[in-house]
C-alpha cells in the first residue's frame, strides 16, 4: 500500500489556506469586526430593556410617592357649643350631625386676618378639603368635653393645595426694592408707586412678549396669505392687530396690563401683598392679596417684588391662593404627615380623601376565592394527569387544552365569566366570588403545569420504593410522591396568585368597575380591586388622582415583588436535586 | 340556611369517620380469625365520603332550584297584568326580595306584600325540604357505611375508586372551561348573526368585510333605522397595526437578548439580567397601560411636535412601542429555550471549521432554532393581539381604517371592553357584536397557539 502514495501527482491544491496575505487579514479584521458588532446587539438589546425597565419604575415612583404623604393645616379652632352643639345635649348624633364649615371658616380667618372681599374670602375656604373636618367630628364625638374650648387639629387640604405644597405650584422669586416705595390704601385695588425705576426689568420682559406674541401672529398671517386669497380678511385683521402690537411694545415708555399667561409680578409691602394687574416702570397698579398694615411709605430695601414664575392660566392654584398657602407656610401652620388615610378608606370622588382599604379587601376577597378553588383543583388534576390517567387520546387531549388554555387571552375569560357566571347562573355581578371565580380558571392552567413539572421533578425510586414495601398506587403518591412535590407546587401557586393579582381585563367584563365607596365585608358584596381601582383613577382629569394611581401602582408592585420573592425563597430553600 | 346545613354537614362527616374508624378498630379486635383487609381510617373515610357526596350534591342542585321555584312562584302570586315584560317582572322580583328581607322603602301595595308572603313561605318550605332530604341521605350513607364495616370489606379500595373519580373530575375542569368558552361565545355569536329577532344584525360578509364600525347607533331598541354598522376591517387592521408595531420592537429585542443571553452571557451577567426578564414578565399590563397612556404618548407626542409631525395622543405607536416591551421577555425566555435545546454538536462542528462565534450562531444554530423561534414568535402575536390593558388605556376609541401608526386606532379587544363595561342588555346587537368580536379573538389566538404548539412539540421530538 504504500507505494500507492508514490503514485499521486500532487496537483496544484484549487484552494490555498491563506492567512498572511493583506487581503486575508482585511478578511479576517472584517469577521472580527462582525463579532464585536454582533455581540454589541446583544449587549444593547439588553441594555434597552433594562433602561425601560428603569424609567418604567422611576416614573411611577416619581409620580406615587409623594402621594404617600399628604399635608393639612394645623390650626387653632374655636369650638363654639352654640354651632356644634347647638341643644347643648352632647350626644354623638347632633355633634356628628353639625355644620362644621363656620368652625373651619372662623380658624381660618383668624389664622389670615382682614380678608374682606367675598372671591377671596371663598378662595381662602377652598384650600381645605371637603373632609377636613372629619378629624375634629371624631375628636369630639369621642370627648364632648372638648366642645366651647379651643383645639389644635389638624384640617386637611384640597387636592390643590396639597398638590401645591409638594411642589406643584410656581417658583417663587423675589428682589428688594431700590426705591422708596408708596402704597395709595391698605385694602381692595391700589396703586404703589417707587422713587426710582423698580419694575423697568417686569416693563422690559412684557414688551419683549408682546413683541414674539406679534412675531407669532405676523408669521401665521404670512402662511395663510400665501395659502390663498381668500382670507383677505382675516389676514387683514390679523395685520391690523400686530401693528396695535408693535405700536405698544415700541414704546417702552408707557404701562402696561399684565394677564394670567405671562407670570404675575406682586409686591410684598407693609406685611401685605399686591397683585401687580398694570404696571410702568416706576409703579403699578394692582389689587390687594393680603391687606397691608399700613399706608405708610417703605423704605428701599424693607419691601419686595415677588414673581410667581409660573404664569397663573398654568396652574391649578390661582395667585390669591398661592399668597394665603405662602402665608399659611410662614405661619408654620402646615404640617406634612404619613398618608394613613391612603390605607384606611374606600374610594371617593375627591382626590385627598380617596383609599385603596376597598380595592385591597376586595383583592383579599377574589383571591382568597381563586386559591380555594384553583390550588386543590389543580393539585388534583397535576396528580391524575401525572400519576394515574391512562396513556390515551382523552389525557392528549386535555394535556393539548390545558397548554392552549394558558395561553388564550384573559379578556375572553372575562366574557366566559359574563356569560356563564353571571347570565346563566345569575351570581351577582361585580362581586369578588365571581372575580374569583373567573381569576380560578384564568390561572389553573398555569398551576397544574407547574404541579406536573414538580411532581415529574420527585424521582420514580421514591414511589418504587413505597410501592415494594407494599404502598396501594394512592398511598404512595399521596404520602411520599405528592410531599416531595409541594414545595414546587407553592412556588408555581404562588407565581399564579401573583398573575392574578395583576389581572385586570376580565374582571371589567364583570362589572367589577363600579364606583364603589365601601369596602366590602362579603364574597357577595359589590367590590373592586387594585389594578382595577388603578386603571378607574388613571382615568380621572385631576393630577392628584395620577398620582394616587401612581401610588396604587407602588402598592401593587410592592405586593407583587413580595409574593415573587416569597416564590424565589421557597425555591431556594426547598430545592433538591436529587 | 347553607351556614347551618354546611355546619350540619360537617358534624355527618366528621361523626361518621370517627365512629366508624373507631368501630372498625373494635372488629379488628374481633376473636375471629384474620385481620382487617383496610386499614380503620379508610373505613371512616369511606363512610365519611359516603355522607359528604349526597349531601353536597343535594344542596348543589336544590339551591339553584328553591331559587328558580321561588321566583315563579312570587311572579305568579302578583297579577300578570302588573308585570308584562322582563325589565318589569326584574324590578318587581327585586321590590319583592327587598320586602321579604324587610329592606323595602315606602308603603308596599297589596299585590307587593301578598308575593312577598309567598315567596317567604315558598322560601322556608323549599329550605327544611333541601335540609331535610340532605339529612336523610347523609343518614342513610353512614347507616351504609357503619354497617358494611367487616374484616373482608375492602373500603381501602372503595375509598381509592372514589378518590380516583374526583381526581379525574378536577383533570376535567380545564377541558370544561374550553367548553364553555366555546359555547358561551359561539352561541351569543350565532345569536348575533342569524337571530331573526335582533335589530340592526349585519350579515357575515358584513362583518368579515365592513370598513365602518359603529356600533353605538343601535344602541336602543327604538333607534334600529338608523345605520348600525359592525363592520370588523378597522378594527382587524387597527390590532394588526400595534401588533406589528410591538413585534417590530420586541422581535429584535428579545431575540438578541436571548441569543446573547444563552451564547455570550457569563454566569454572573446572567444572574444580573433574567431577573430583570423576569420582572418585566410580571408587570401587570395595567401597569404598563398607565405608563404607556401617561409617560410615553406625551413623549412621542412631544418629539412629533418637535420635528413637525402632528401625532395623535393616543397614537398606535406609544400602545405598540410599550405593548412590545410587555412581550420582550415572553419571546426571550422561549427563544432562549429553543437555542438551548440545538445540540452543543452541532456548535462544535461549526467552531471546528473555524466559524467564529456570531457565524456559528448565524448560520449553525438561528437555522436549527428557527421553528422554535417562529413559534415564539406566534405565541407573542397571539398575546399581543389579546392584551387589553395597555390599549385600553393609551389606544383610542375610533375606528380609523389606517396603516398610520401616528394615528389613533382601535382594536378588537378595546371594543369588547368598551361595549361589555357599563350596563347591558343580552339582546342588543351590540352587545352581541361583543361576543362576535370575543370569538374572532379567540379563534385567532387559538390557531396560532395550536400551530406555534405542534411546532415546539415536534422540533423537540426532533432533538430529544
Amino acid at each position: 500500500m504504500t507505494d500507492i502514495s508514490m503514485d499521486i501527482a500532487r496537483p496544484e491544491p484549487k484552494f490555498r489556506l491563506d492567512l498572511t496575505s493583506d487581503a486575508a487579514r482585511a478578511r479576517i479584521r472584517s469577521r472580527y469586526r462582525a463579532e464585536t458588532r454582533f455581540k454589541a446587539y446583544g449587549i444593547a438589546a439588553l441594555t434597552v430593556t433594562a433602561l425601560f425597565l428603569a424609567v418604567l419604575m422611576f416614573d411611577i415612583l416619581r409620580n406615587g410617592l409623594p402621594a404617600f404623604w399628604q399635608h393639612s393645616l394645623l390650626l387653632d379652632v374655636p369650638v363654639a357649643a352654640d354651632i356644634v352643639d347647638p341643644a347643648g345635649k352632647r350626644e354623638a348624633g347632633a355633634i356628628k350631625g353639625a355644620d362644621y364649615f363656620p368652625l373651619m371658616r372662623n380658624a381660618l380667618n383668624a389664622a389670615i386676618p382682614g380678608i374682606e372681599s367675598r372671591s377671596a374670602s371663598k378662595q381662602l375656604t377652598r384650600v381645605l378639603s371637603v373632609g377636613a373636618p372629619d378629624r375634629l367630628r371624631d375628636m369630639l364625638v369621642a370627648d364632648p368635653s372638648l366642645i366651647g374650648k379651643t383645639i389644635k387639629v389638624p384640617l386637611l387640604l384640597s387636592d390643590d393645595a396639597d398638590l401645591y405644597y409638594k411642589g406643584a405650584g410656581t417658583g417663587i422669586d423675589d428682589r428688594a426694592g431700590r426705591g422708596t416705595a408708596t402704597p395709595s390704601g391698605r385694602t381692595g385695588e391700589i396703586t404703589v408707586l417707587t422713587s426710582s425705576n423698580d419694575f423697568a426689568e417686569e416693563l422690559q420682559n412684557i414688551k419683549l412678549r408682546l413683541k414674539s406674541v406679534a412675531d407669532t401672529i405676523s408669521r401665521d398671517a404670512g402662511r395663510i396669505e400665501r395659502s390663498g386669497p381668500d382670507q383677505a380678511q382675516r389676514v387683514a385683521s390679523m395685520r391690523a392687530e400686530v401693528a396695535n402690537l408693535a405700536n405698544r411694545y415700541q414704546q417702552p415708555g408707557n404701562a402696561e396690563a399684565l394677564d394670567s399667561k405671562v407670570p404675575s409680578v406682586l409686591v410684598a409691602i407693609n406685611g401685605g401683598l399686591v397683585k401687580a394687574t398694570r404696571l410702568d416702570a416706576s409703579g403699578i397698579t394692582g389689587d390687594v392679596l393680603l391687606p397691608l398694615k399700613s399706608a405708610e411709605e417703605a423704605k428701599p430695601g424693607t419691601w419686595k417684588v415677588v414673581h410667581y414664575s409660573t404664569p397663573e392660566s398654568d396652574r391649578k392654584v390661582t395667585d390669591q391662593e398661592v399668597a394665603f398657602l405662602e402665608r399659611l407656610r410662614e405661619a408654620g401652620a402646615v404640617d406634612r404627615h404619613f398618608n394613613w388615610r391612603f390605607f384606611t378608606t374606600g374610594d371617593s370622588r375627591e382626590p385627598e380623601l380617596a383609599g385603596i382599604r376597598g380595592a385591597l379587601t376586595g383583592t383579599a376577597l377574589t383571591l382568597l376565592v381563586t386559591l380555594l378553588l384553583c390550588l386543590p383543583i389543580g393539585v388534583m388534576a397535576a396528580v391524575y394527569l401525572e400519576e394515574f390517567a391512562p396513556k390515551n387520546r382523552w389525557t392528549d387531549v386535555v394535556e393539548v387544552n390545558i397548554n392552549n388554555l394558558a395561553a388564550v387571552p384573559s379578556i375572553v375569560f372575562g366574557l366566559l365569566g359574563l356569560a356563564v357566571f353571571l347570565n346563566f347562573f345569575g351570581l351577582p355581578r361585580s362581586a369578588p366570588l365571581v372575580g374569583g371565580l373567573v381569576l380560578a380558571l384564568l390561572v389553573l392552567p398555569t398551576i397544574i403545569i407547574a404541579a406536573r413539572a414538580a411532581l415529574k421533578a420527585v424521582p420514580p425510586s421514591i414511589k418504587e420504593a413505597a410501592l415494594g414495601v407494599g404502598a396501594s398506587h394512592q398511598q404512595a403518591v399521596f404520602h411520599h410522591v405528592l410531599p416531595l412535590a409541594m414545595p414546587g407546587i407553592m412556588t408555581g401557586t404562588i407565581i399564579g396568585m401573583a398573575h392574578a393579582l395583576g389581572e385586570t381585563a376580565p374582571l371589567l367584563m364583570i362589572g367589577m368597575v363600579a364606583f364603589i365607596v365601601d369596602v366590602p365585608t362579603a364574597f357577595t358584596d359589590a367590590a373592586t380591586v387594585l389594578p382595577v381601582q388603578i386603571y378607574l383613577w388613571s382615568d380621572l382629569p385631576e393630577p392628584a388622582f395620577q398620582s394616587k394611581t401612581a401610588a396604587a401602582i407602588v402598592v401593587l408592585l410592592a405586593f407583587l415583588f413580595l409574593m415573587n420573592g416569597a416564590a424565589i425563597w421557597l425555591r431556594k430553600k426547598f430545592e433538591r436535586r436529587w | 340556611m347553607s351556614g347551618i346545613y354546611f355546619t350540619t354537614m360537617a358534624v355527618l362527616v366528621l361523626a361518621g369517620f370517627y365512629l366508624s374508624s373507631r368501630r372498625a378498630v373494635g372488629v379488628s379486635r374481633e376473636a375471629s380469625a384474620g385481620s382487617l383487609h383496610s386499614l380503620p381510617v379508610y373505613h371512616g373515610l369511606y363512610t365519611a365520603a359516603l355522607v359528604f357526596v349526597p349531601m353536597l350534591l343535594v344542596f348543589a342542585v336544590g339551591a339553584p332550584l328553591l331559587d328558580r321555584i321561588a321566583n315563579s312562584a312570587a311572579l305568579a302570586a302578583f297579577p300578570s297584568s302588573l308585570a308584562t315584560d322582563e325589565l318589569h317582572r326584574g324590578a318587581t322580583l327585586r321590590d319583592v326580595y327587598n320586602l321579604a328581607a324587610n329592606q323595602y322603602s315606602g308603603a308596599p301595595s297589596l299585590e307587593l306584600q301578598n308575593a312577598a308572603e309567598t315567596l317567604k313561605s315558598t322560601l322556608s318550605l323549599g329550605r327544611w325540604t333541601i335540609f331535610g332530604l340532605g339529612v336523610a341521605l347523609g343518614l342513610a350513607g353512614f347507616a351504609l357505611g357503619f354497617t358494611s364495616i367487616d374484616k373482608q370489606f375492602r373500603a381501602r379500595n372503595r375509598f381509592e375508586r372514589f378518590v380516583l373519580i374526583v381526581l379525574f373530575a378536577c383533570a376535567t375542569v380545564a377541558i370544561l372551561t374550553t367548553v364553555g368558552i366555546v359555547f358561551s361565545v359561539l352561541y351569543e355569536t350565532i345569536r348575533f348573526f342569524f337571530d331573526p329577532s335582533l335589530k340592526g344584525r349585519p350579515t357575515v360578509t358584513d362583518f368579515l368585510f365592513g370598513t365602518e364600525w359603529n356600533p353605538q347607533a343601535a344602541l336602543r331598541a327604538d333607534q334600529g333605522d338608523i345605520k348600525t354598522a359592525f363592520g370588523f376591517v378597522p378594527l382587524l387592521t387597527g390590532t394588526l397595526l400595534i401588533t406589528l408595531i410591538a413585534i417590530l420592537v420586541a422581535g429584535p429585542l428579545g431575540l438578541f437578548s436571548a441569543i446573547y443571553l444563552s451564547e455570550y452571557a457569563t454566569p454572573r451577567i446572567r444572574a444580573f439580567a433574567k431577573p430583570i426578564l423576569e420582572i418585566l414578565a410580571g408587570i401587570p399590563t395595567v401597569v404598563l397601560g398607565f405608563f404607556a397612556a401617561l409617560t410615553v404618548a406625551p413623549i412621542i407626542r412631544g418629539w412629533g411636535h418637535h420635528v413637525g409631525l402632528d401625532i395623535a395622543s393616543e397614537s398606535a405607536l406609544a400602545a405598540g412601542v410599550v405593548m412590545g416591551m410587555m412581550i420582550i421577555p415572553f419571546i426571550s425566555s422561549l427563544s432562549d429555550d429553543v437555542i438551548n435545546a440545538v445540540p452543543q454538536s452541532l456548535r462544535d462542528g461549526a467552531y471546528a471549521l473555524g466559524a467564529t462565534k456570531s457565524e456559528t450562531i448565524r448560520n449553525v444554530i438561528l437555522p436549527a432554532a428557527l421553528p422554535g423561534i417562529v413559534s415564539a414568535f406566534m405565541l407573542a402575536i397571539s398575546r399581543a393581539i389579546g392584551e387589553t390593558m395597555i390599549v385600553v388605556m393609551a389606544a383610542g376609541l375610533a375606528a380609523n381604517l389606517t396603516f398610520n401608526p401616528l394615528d389613533a386606532v382601535t382594536t378588537i379587544t378595546v371594543q369588547i371592553k368598551t361595549i361589555l363595561v357599563g350596563d347591558q342588555e343580552f339582546d342588543s346587537a351590540k352587545t352581541l357584536a361583543a361576543f362576535a368580536l370575543g370569538f374572532v379573538l379567540f379563534f385567532v389566538t387559538l390557531v396560532l397557539n395550536v400551530i406555534a404548539l405542534a411546532i415546539v412539540r415536534r422540533y423537540r421530538e426532533q432533538y430529544d
